[in-house]
Formats: C-alpha cells, sequence, structure tokens
C-alpha cells in the first residue's frame, strides 16, 4: 500500500508540473483529492491493515497529500499572478494624452481687474456705490464745478442726448448722488466702478466706451497726506509691494490740490524702458482734494470736513497688469483673448 | 503752447538749466511739458550765400547753374533745380561736406554734366515746418532778407540753435499762454526773478482822440477797450528774428503789422488786432452785440451770419471784427494801409468762447480770451505793441491811448493760516517756509496776527480765489514728494458690497463655472438692433444721441441679446464655434419720443450657446447644445438664488424666436406671477440673416432676481426611514408638456411623495406619430415610519388613475 501511495504521488506530481490552465489544475484536484479521488480509493483500503501499519500508512497518506496540495495551490496562486499581470499589461493606456476637459468659463479681463480693486478697498473699509450711466448735466458737470460754458468742459468730448441729458463722461456724478444720499453724514469712503462714454476715435489705447473707478472719502480732517497713503497702499497691493508712487501738480475741476500719480514701471521696476519711455514711471490715475464748491454742492461745509477723490481707468490697470497691447480687445470678445483670464 | 528755450532767456535767468532739465522742473511742478525739440535737426555747415549770376543748364530744361558767393572769397558754381532761385538773391547754402537734416550729406556732383559744388537749401531741406511759410518759399528754395553777411552759419540766421518745450496746458494754467507767465512760473520754481521788457513810447504832436474815438455799449461782454492810432506806416515783413520766434512758436510769419500783434500775444498773452484805420468809418469804434440779420466777412474769407449773442467791433454802423476771434475783411490791414487803429481789448470768455465754437473758429485769439487773459495787460500790450510798429514798421504813435471801460481788475483777498495748510495737507511748514514760498510765488501777503495771512493773488493768476488754491500752490513748490504718507485717522469702518452687488458676483461665478465666458459690449448700437427682439426690450423707444459718431452706434441698446449675436458672429467668422457667453449689463428703456428725463437703466443677464455641447477632442464626440443645455444654465442661476420653485417657463413665441421652442421666464413675486425674461432658440430665418449654426439664448431682468434671491439656507433632517420606488411608463400626446404631468402627480400622490423625475422620453412609429411615452421614477417615504408595500400601491394606483383620466394616459407594460 505504501508502494501505491508512493506511486501516486509521483503520478500527480508528474502530472501537475504540465498543468498550464486554471480549469485542468481544477480536475485534477478532484481526480486526485477529490472525495472520490485516487487517493480516497487507495486510502479505503486501509481497514485491512493492521494496527501498527495503520498509523505508518495513515501517515503516508497525509504526506502525499500535503505534497499534491502544496504544488496544486502554488500552481493557483502562479495562475492569479499570470492572471493579474495580464490584466494590467492589457489595460496600459496612454497616459500622454488630455483629460478630459472639464468646463471653464472666464470672468471678463475688465471685471477681473474691478472686483480685485472693489476687494482691496473693501478691505479697506470702502463700499462701493453705482450710478446711472445716463445723467443730467447737473450731476456730470455742473455739481463738479464745472459750470457751463467752463473751458475745462473741453477736456472731455461728451455723447449728449439732449442739453440736459447725456452719457456720463465720468464716474464723479455717483460721488455727488452718494453725498446727497449722506444728508451731510460722515465718514463717506465709497469706491464707484461703472462705465463711461467719451468721444474718441478708437485705436490701441482709446475706447469711446470705457470703465473708470473713482475713489472719495470725506471725514472730519482728512489730509492730502491721507491720500497719499491710501493711494500707496492700493498700488503695493494691485501692482506689487515694490511699488513707490510719485504725484505731479495737475488740473481737475473737482479737486484742488489736484495731482497726477505715477507708478513705478510694472514692466522694468523703474530702471527705465519703452513701455515707460525710459523715465521708470507710469502714468494711472489722477486725484486731489475735494474742491470745496463740490463739497458745498454735495451737502457738506468745507469748513467742517475735508476729502479726498481719485480716479482711474479700468482698461489702463487692465492693459497694464496683463500686457495687453490693444484695448479694443476688450470689446470685441475674440473666445481665444477671453479664455485667457479663466484662471487665477 | 510752444516756448522757445532761447526767447525765454529775455525775461528770465535759465542759465543754471537745459532746456530738458527745465522742461523735467516745469513738469514736477504742474505744467507738463510733452517734448522739448531741437529746432536744429541735424543742420551743418550751410551758410549765408549769395547768388551772383543764373545761367539755364546746357542740357536740361529744369536746372540752373548758379555762381555763388559764400564769403570765402572763391566761387561756387551751383546746380539749382529750384523754379524760384535768381541772381541777386541771399540764400541758405550747403557747401560741400554739409549736413542735413536726416542724414544727408553734401559731395561735389556732376549734375547733367555740370560740376554743383553743393546746393541751395528750401526750408523743408533745413528742417523747417514750411507749412508756416509763405506758399512761394515752401515751392522753392528758401529766400532770406537782403543784407546778411555772407558765410553766417544758417543756424545763426533762421535761430536753429534752440530747442522748443512744449507746453500741455490744463484749463486753469492760462497764464502760461505767454512767455512771461511762463517766465514767472520758472521763477517760482527756481527762485529767479522776472525782467519784464522795455521799450518807449516817442512823442508826437498827433493827438489819437482826433482821428480815433472809442465807445463799448455792450459793458458786460467787454470791461475794457483800449485803442492807439499809428500813422504812416510802411507795410514789410517783419525782421528775421522776429519771424524766427513765431515760427518757433508755431505762428506763421505774414507782414511786420500783424506779426508784431502776435509777437506781443506770445509775450503778453493779450491778444491783439490792426484795423486799418482809414477803413474804418470816422475813426469811429463801438463793441457791442451782434444785430439779427447782420453778416461779417472774415479775415478767412467767410461770410459769417451773426447772431444776438456774439460781440461785434463796429464802427458804428457796420461790424468789422468778430470780437476777440477774428477781425474782418473789411478793415485789414493790406499793402496799401497807410495808418491803423490798434486795438487792445478785455473781452468776456464766455462769450467769445460761445462764438468761436459756434463757427468752429478757434484762433490763436479766442483760445486766451476764452480762458480769461489777464486784465491788467491791456495797456502794457498796447504800448509794447505800439512801441515795436514804430521801430520795425517805421509808424508814428499819435499821442495818447483812446479807451472805454477800465481795467477791471478784481482784487482778491484770501486769508489763510499756517495751521490750516498743515492740516489740509498733512505737512509741518513753517511761517519762514510759507513766507519763502510766497516770495517765490511773486504775491503780495499780509500777516495781521503771526502765521495768519492774508494773501492777494496776482491778476495774472486769475484761477486763484480761495484758500484751497493758495495751498495747492504752497504744496506744489513745496514738492508733492515731500508731503507724507499717513494712514487716514478717525472711526474705522466697514467695507462690503451691496446685496446685488454680491448677487451679480456670484452669478457671474456660477456662469463661468458652467462653462461660459462672460463678455463686455457696447452700450451704443443701430436702431435695426434694437427693434430686433420687441417683446424682449418691452418695445421700447431707443435713446437716441445727438450727435452720433456713427448710425451703427447712434442708439442706446435696449436689450443685450443683440450684441451677443454679434459676438457670437464674430468668433464664427474666426472659427471659434463653439460658443458659450454671456453678459450682465444695463440696458436703456423709456416710452418718451423725446427725452425729458434720464431712461430708465433696467440690469439685465443674457446668455447664449451654440456649437458643440462640450469641447471635442479624442475621447469627447462633438454634440449640438439644444434648449435644455440653455435652460441647464438657467436653471443654475436659478437654483443659486433660492429660487427653484418661484420661476416656470411657459411656452411663447416672441419674434425672431423659434416658436416651438421658446418660452417665457416667469417669476412668482408677491405681486402675482410676472414674465422676467425669455428663454429660447433663435428663429431659424434669424440664423441664417446671421450666419449662425443653432443658437439658444436667454434674456431676463436681474433686478427681478436680486429682489426675490433667498440666500438662507435651513438644513432638513436626513431620511431615517427607507424610501419605496415605483416606476411608471406612459403614452400621452405628444404635444402634452410633461410640466403639467408632473403637477398631477404631486397633487394626486401628496406629501408622501418625495420626488418625481422624467428619466425617458420615447417615440415612435410603434406609438403613432403623435404620442410620446413619458417615463418617470416617483420616490415615495415617510419620514416618521417605514412605508408598507400595500400603502405604496394605492398610492400609486391613485396617481396612475389620476394620469389616465386628466391625460387620457395608457400605461406602457
Amino acid at each position: 500500500m505504501k508502494e501505491r501511495l508512493e506511486a501516486l504521488r509521483q503520478e500527480a506530481l508528474e502530472e501537475l508540473k504540465q498543468v498550464a490552465d486554471p480549469g485542468v489544475l481544477n480536475d485534477l484536484r478532484i481526480k486526485y483529492l477529490g472525495k472520490k479521488g485516487a487517493l480516497t480509493e487507495i486510502l479505503r483500503g486501509m481497514g485491512s491493515l493492521s494496527n501498527e501499519e495503520r498509523p505508518i500508512i495513515g501517515q503516508v497518506g497525509n504526506e502525499v497529500r500535503a505534497a499534491i496540495e502544496a504544488v496544486i495551490s502554488e500552481k493557483q496562486e502562479l495562475f492569479i499572478r499570470q492572471e493579474t499581470e495580464n490584466r494590467l499589461r492589457a489595460e496600459t493606456i496612454d497616459v500622454t494624452l488630455p483629460g478630459t476637459k472639464t468646463a471653464a468659463g472666464a470672468v471678463h479681463p475688465l471685471n477681473k481687474v474691478v472686483q480685485e480693486i472693489e476687494d482691496i478697498f473693501i478691505g479697506m473699509g470702502y463700499t462701493v456705490a453705482e450710478g446711472p450711466e445716463v445723467e443730467t448735466d447737473y450731476y456730470n458737470f455742473e455739481a463738479l464745478n464745472l459750470p457751463k460754458n467752463h473751458p475745462a468742459r473741453d477736456m472731455q468730448d461728451s455723447f449728449y442726448i439732449t442739453d440736459e441729458i447725456l452719457m456720463r463722461t465720468q464716474t464723479s456724478p455717483v460721488q455727488i448722488r452718494t453725498m446727497k444720499a449722506m444728508n451731510g453724514k460722515t465718514p463717506v469712503k465709497i469706491i464707484c466702478p461703472g462705465k463711461v462714454y467719451r468721444r474718441d476715435d478708437d485705436d490701441a489705447t482709446h475706447s469711446f466706451q470705457f470703465n473708470q473707478i473713482e475713489g472719495l472719502v470725506i471725514d472730519k480732517n482728512i489730509r492730502m497726506s491721507d491720500l497719499k497713503g491710501t493711494l500707496l497702499q492700493f498700488v503695493q497691493q494691485i501692482f506689487g509691494e515694490q511699488t513707490q508712487i510719485r504725484l505731479r501738480p495737475s488740473f481737475f475741476p473737482f479737486t484742488e490740490p489736484s495731482a497726477e500719480v505715477d507708478v513705478t514701471c510694472v514692466q522694468c521696476g523703474g530702471h527705465g524702458c519703452r513701455m515707460c519711455k525710459q523715465s521708470g514711471w507710469l502714468e494711472i490715475l489722477g486725484c486731489g482734494m475735494v474742491h470745496p464748491r463740490v463739497l458745498e454742492m454735495g451737502g457738506y461745509d468745507p469748513n467742517e470736513v475735508s476729502g479726498f477723490a481719485f480716479g482711474m481707468g479700468v482698461e489702463r490697470i487692465a492693459l497694464l497688469k496683463y500686457g495687453i497691447d490693444d484695448i479694443r480687445h476688450f470689446y470685441t470678445n475674440d473666445l481665444r483673448f477671453l479664455s485667457q483670464f479663466a484662471r487665477m | 503752447m510752444k516756448v522757445s528755450y532761447k526767447w525765454l532767456k529775455d525775461y528770465v535767468d535759465v542759465s543754471g538749466f537745459s532746456a530738458q532739465e527745465l522742461a523735467e522742473k516745469l513738469t514736477r511742478g504742474g505744467i507738463e511739458v510733452d517734448g522739448v525739440e531741437a529746432r536744429n535737426q541735424g543742420v551743418t555747415g550751410v551758410v549765408v550765400g549769395y547768388v551772383k549770376s543764373k545761367e539755364k543748364h546746357p542740357d536740361a530744361d529744369k536746372l540752373n547753374v548758379c555762381q555763388v558767393d559764400v564769403g570765402t572769397g572763391e566761387e561756387l558754381q551751383i546746380v539749382c533745380g529750384a523754379r524760384n532761385v535768381d541772381a541777386g538773391q541771399h540764400v541758405p547754402v550747403a557747401t560741400v561736406g554739409a549736413k542735413l537734416p536726416g542724414g544727408l550729406a553734401i559731395k561735389r556732383a556732376k549734375l547733367r554734366g555740370v560740376e554743383s559744388q553743393g546746393m541751395i537749401c528750401s526750408a523743408k531741406e533745413l528742417g523747417i515746418n514750411d507749412k508756416l511759410l509763405p506758399k512761394e518759399q515752401q515751392d522753392g528754395i528758401l529766400v532770406l532778407p537782403q543784407g546778411l553777411k555772407l558765410g553766417t552759419p544758417i543756424a545763426d540766421v533762421l535761430g536753429l540753435d534752440d530747442e522748443i518745450l512744449d507746453l500741455d496746458l490744463t484749463p486753469n494754467r492760462s497764464d502760461a499762454l505767454s512767455m512771461l507767465g511762463v517766465a514767472y512760473e520758472i521763477a517760482a520754481l527756481t527762485g529767479g526773478s522776472v525782467k519784464l521788457p522795455e521799450f518807449q513810447i516817442p512823442a508826437s504832436s498827433a493827438k489819437a482822440e482826433d482821428h480815433i474815438s472809442v465807445q463799448i455799449s455792450s459793458p458786460e461782454q467787454c470791461s475794457h477797450y483800449a485803442a492807439r492810432y499809428i500813422k504812416g506806416i510802411k507795410l514789410a515783413p517783419s525782421p528775421q528774428w522776429m519771424q524766427n520766434r513765431l515760427i518757433a512758436a508755431g505762428v506763421r510769419p505774414i507782414s511786420n503789422i500783424v506779426d508784431i500783434t502776435n509777437y506781443v500775444m506770445l509775450e503778453y498773452g493779450q491778444p491783439l488786432h490792426a484795423f486799418d484805420a482809414d477803413k474804418v468809418a470816422g475813426g469811429k469804434i463801438d463793441v457791442r452785440l451782434a444785430r439779427e440779420g447782420e453778416t461779417l466777412e472774415t479775415l478767412d474769407g467767410q461770410l459769417r451770419k451773426l447772431e444776438p449773442h456774439m460781440l461785434v467791433i463796429t464802427d458804428g454802423t457796420q461790424p468789422i471784427a468778430l470780437a476777440g476771434v477774428m477781425g474782418g475783411a473789411n478793415s485789414e490791414v493790406s499793402e496799401d494801409t497807410v495808418n491803423i487803429l490798434l486795438e487792445s481789448a478785455h473781452f468776456d470768455g464766455g462769450t467769445v468762447r460761445k462764438t468761436s465754437r459756434q463757427f468752429g473758429l478757434r484762433s490763436e485769439a479766442s483760445i486766451r480770451f476764452e480762458k480769461e487773459v489777464d486784465p491788467a495787460v491791456v495797456l502794457k500790450a498796447l504800448e509794447r505793441a505800439a512801441s515795436l510798429i514804430a521801430e520795425y514798421a517805421d509808424g508814428h504813435i499819435a499821442e495818447g491811448v483812446v479807451a472805454a471801460g477800465s481795467e477791471a481788475i478784481k482784487s482778491v483777498q484770501i486769508s489763510v493760516s499756517r495751521e490750516r495748510i498743515n492740516r489740509y495737507l498733512g505737512t509741518e511748514l513753517s511761517g519762514l517756509e510759507i513766507k519763502t514760498i510766497f516770495g517765490r510765488l511773486n504775491v503780495e501777503y499780509e500777516e495781521p496776527q503771526p502765521d495768519s495771512y492774508v494773501v492777494r493773488a496776482p491778476s495774472r493768476r486769475g484761477d486763484i480765489t480761495r484758500d484751497v488754491d493758495i495751498i495747492e500752490e504752497i504744496a506744489r513748490l513745496y514738492g508733492y514728494d515731500n508731503i507724507p504718507t499717513t494712514p487716514i485717522e478717525g472711526a474705522t469702518t466697514p467695507g462690503a458690497l451691496t446685496a446685488s452687488q454680491a448677487i451679480r458676483r456670484q452669478i457671474r461665478n456660477r456662469l463661468t463655472d458652467a462653462g461660459l465666458h462672460e463678455v463686455i459690449s457696447y452700450s451704443f448700437t443701430s436702431p435695426e438692433r434694437t427693434s430686433l427682439f420687441p417683446a424682449i426690450s418691452g418695445n421700447a423707444v431707443p435713446v437716441r444721441l445727438s450727435m452720433p459718431m456713427s448710425e451703427d452706434r447712434s442708439v442706446l441698446r435696449t436689450s443685450i441679446l443683440p450684441n451677443l449675436l454679434d459676438i457670437a458672429a464674430y468668433n464664427r467668422n474666426r472659427k471659434n464655434e463653439n460658443i458659450a457667453i454671456f453678459e450682465a449689463g444695463s440696458v436703456f428703456l423709456t416710452d418718451e419720443a423725446e427725452l425729458t428725463r434720464q431712461p430708465h437703466e433696467r440690469q439685465k443677464l443674457a446668455a447664449l450657446l451654440t456649437g458643440s455641447r462640450r469641447h471635442p477632442q479624442w475621447n469627447v464626440k462633438a454634440e449640438a447644445v439644444d434648449f435644455y443645455d440653455i435652460k441647464g444654465v438657467l436653471e443654475a442661476v436659478i437654483e443659486l438664488l433660492g429660487l427653484s420653485g418661484k420661476v416656470n417657463l411657459q411656452a411663447a413665441a416672441p419674434e425672431q424666436m423659434h416658436p416651438g421652442r421658446t418660452a417665457a421666464i416667469l417669476l412668482d413675486t408677491p405681486r402675482g406671477s410676472e414674465t422676467i425674461g425669455y428663454i429660447g432658440q433663435l428663429h431659424p430665418d434669424t440664423q441664417r440673416e446671421l450666419d449662425l449654426a443653432d443658437t439658444y439664448v436667454f434674456e431676463l431682468n436681474l433686478e427681478a432676481l436680486y429682489e426675490a434671491a433667498d440666500s438662507s439656507i435651513v438644513y432638513r433632517a436626513l431620511p431615517r426611514f427607507p424610501a419605496s420606488t415605483r416606476d411608471i411608463a406612459v403614452v400621452i400626446d405628444r404635444k402634452q408638456e410633461t410640466g403639467s404631468l408632473k403637477t398631477a402627480i404631486v397633487e394626486t400622490a401628496g406629501e408622501l411623495l418625495e420626488s418625481v423625475e422624467v428619466f425617458d422620453i420615447y417615440t415612435g412609429e410603434r406609438l403613432g406619430a403623435d404620442k410620446k411615452s413619458v417615463a418617470l421614477s416617483l420616490v415615495y417615504r415617510h419620514a416618521e415610519r417605514t412605508l408598507t408595500d400595500e400603502e405604496v400601491t394605492e398610492l400609486h394606483a391613485k396617481v396612475v388613475e389620476r394620469l389616465e383620466q386628466s391625460f387620457h394616459a395608457e400605461l406602457r407594460k
């Protein structure tokens, strides 16, 4: 009987060595180790053995079973490993193909700049005020110390609708409207973004429709040094901490003193380049202390309060910030242009 | 204002500063200098020569062979093609080795076989703006005055060794429209002093009042009119130095009389006018407003119809000049003029401005008058001009100035204290610093109490009227850069967007997240465009600009949609075919044909989709957008604003829209259901016209959404008991809207129905052409317990029954 068992082991191991298919492996497992398998068949004859022989043969039988099982499970693991490997090989993809695009639109670059400027001033305690784009002559000019026939009206060529109604040429009328609505209360701290319109032939740097942002602060003891401090803080936030400002005396009917403000050239950092015409400075905004006449017309006593105002062109800031070469891109809305702004 | 650096030296010491440095100083002080230009554009080796003889070129009709003396003792043979060259002329000669603007070097040459040792130059070849020269000087060579020393460098003769500062003046600084005004400014900036011109009027036995008289009938428009009578003038060209200065300033030399009036205007800022006194009837001057029906031929040959608001100079009967704007042809100084009446007057700026604007006539005189001239220089300028006429036109000045009115010098006294100045600027200026600046500004002041000043503004600075004007003068001379940088003191304020501004931003972000690009278009459009969608623009009358730049941009938009269509067409033409865009902005609505008040500005949101739903690529197929894509965009906005239950669509067919694929957008408000916009596909005809593929759009009223938006989020407990889902497919009439099916189901099932969704629509021949199958998924749930199968079945049966009754629905098995 021992010989038969050894022969079975021999035969089984020999046969298992040849197996290359999981189905065949299963068949062989049943053939040798199944309930009706060859091993069981042999061991069924144990009853006829002597008491001495029985444990010996039983041990041999167990060894044979263990040896066959070990080979089967080894084979099984091999098959699983092979299957996984095959699968991985089959599933290998080209990782350099582009990913499936998620939808991504862009806020218009002008509004992107407006939002950024709004947020800077909101952080400084300003609220955002808006007003009509079609204005009366009174709010657009007269209340801003620009009476009819004043030569300074030549500075802005306007689109009139009637003698008294026109497209606003600046967002300053919002300042007057806000002052009147405040009814003499202080402090006033607003910025006013919006579209404005001036008769101008469109070219790379001019557009008859453009956007402005103006700021107005009125309180007791507002000083010109506060204006400088505010503007410095603003330009450093929008153009970077190394940015400096330079004020040049200028004229606006609604401020006195008035100034034009230059900032360190965003391109060369002040060393001088083509963009700043070698000066190291770029003009970006106008400002000044609110003219007493304007305070009076807004319902404030210039002996009690003072204020400052500033204004800038959004297009100009956007052109500088993004290095755009033609203002008309903002209004032709070519998707190849707009989609460049779909990011932080 | 163009300022000659050399000429300036007559009035103020600028020796410490180059023209460039002076420009920088002026700019930093508040008068912007646009540029500094050298008058000499690169001329060397050009000298004065004398044409001794001229002969025809033997082989060329149009060329002359000239023998020219340039003072070297040796005659030069020069071939010259100019028609106006002639023997006896003094001319600019570019000798061999000379250089001309643009780098042209003069060499010995042979022209058609004849040797030429140089070139006789035109003004243009010398880099001079020849538009300011007489026609004959433009066409040919520049003919110089007689008597010049031969061999003198031409740069000296023409004053080319000079630089011009081009001032870009703000309207308040009309004082700098004169050389003296600029000199005062430079003196203030550099700490120098101003030297006034010196001159004298020779004594005369003739009396002006015997020849002329002056009367002002409109004193409001003319506060002062002074005149001189000058006899026996000889009209001739003005001296070369004066012509050089006029050309440097951009003024055309004409004759000695006209040039002198212009020269003195440039010097003092006071415009002057010379009349031929013999053409002024009776020598009488009456300044008055024009009368209805009067006309005047001005010096430019135009016959002007005068209006009663215009100020004219008359000889007592007829107008002879348009005051402050332009002289009349009937009293013009000409070759035959012997006696002149020289005018210096102070006219009202607004009156001059109105007249000059109306005629489109902006002269050097009107530009100065409309910005107000210093009333104190009327007489000084008159005397200066008279003395120059005596000197350079052999005039004999009759004794006395004949005048009416007077120097109406407003003596403005302004009180300002050191404390006020420092508090306004944030500075700590000492009394000494402030008084030093007053001195530099050349203003008179008193100090009644320590650190309190009463300042008298100089008459040439009409812009200084209040304490802040004085403070500005102090600030700019102290230097804006020296003012400190401080934070605002006082209470802090909370900054914020208003509710509607915040909503607008959120909508913008939601739409860009959904893949739409924001656009900004023009508010001006064409009348045709505004009438494109009458329903969407509410049949508004478009507001028309009074003077549009073009018909395409002549009215204000009443809807944003037409602009989006244009943007879509623009992009399609550039092969950007998958377009998803939106704009939030104002439209302008009125019901008035003639505006008497501002139009209503309404904030609108418009969106447009066309082309492929998603950007096609290797794993994504191009799929054309449809109505449900644009509806999804709309729903995203509605959901964002918490208005899901309050907005409904109702099929509609406004003009230019596809009648089967368009709906009105209805919003439930406390006032009832309101139409706030439209959504749908463009009409195929409109698409064809604009060359667009299938295009889906919506436009709606943003203000209605701002008002209704609900930002409150109230948490709902998550379900604790299981739901039962029942799917159902019913065949109904194809025209039947699924919306009403859902409404009926909700009504019937009551609160145990958690949701109902359409998950499939099927049409096919098997159903019949007028039928469709709608598959719905219904979810039933009780909040407090598990529903039994029987309960759900019973409820669901009621729903089915309701569908069968109300919609003749057949249950599909």
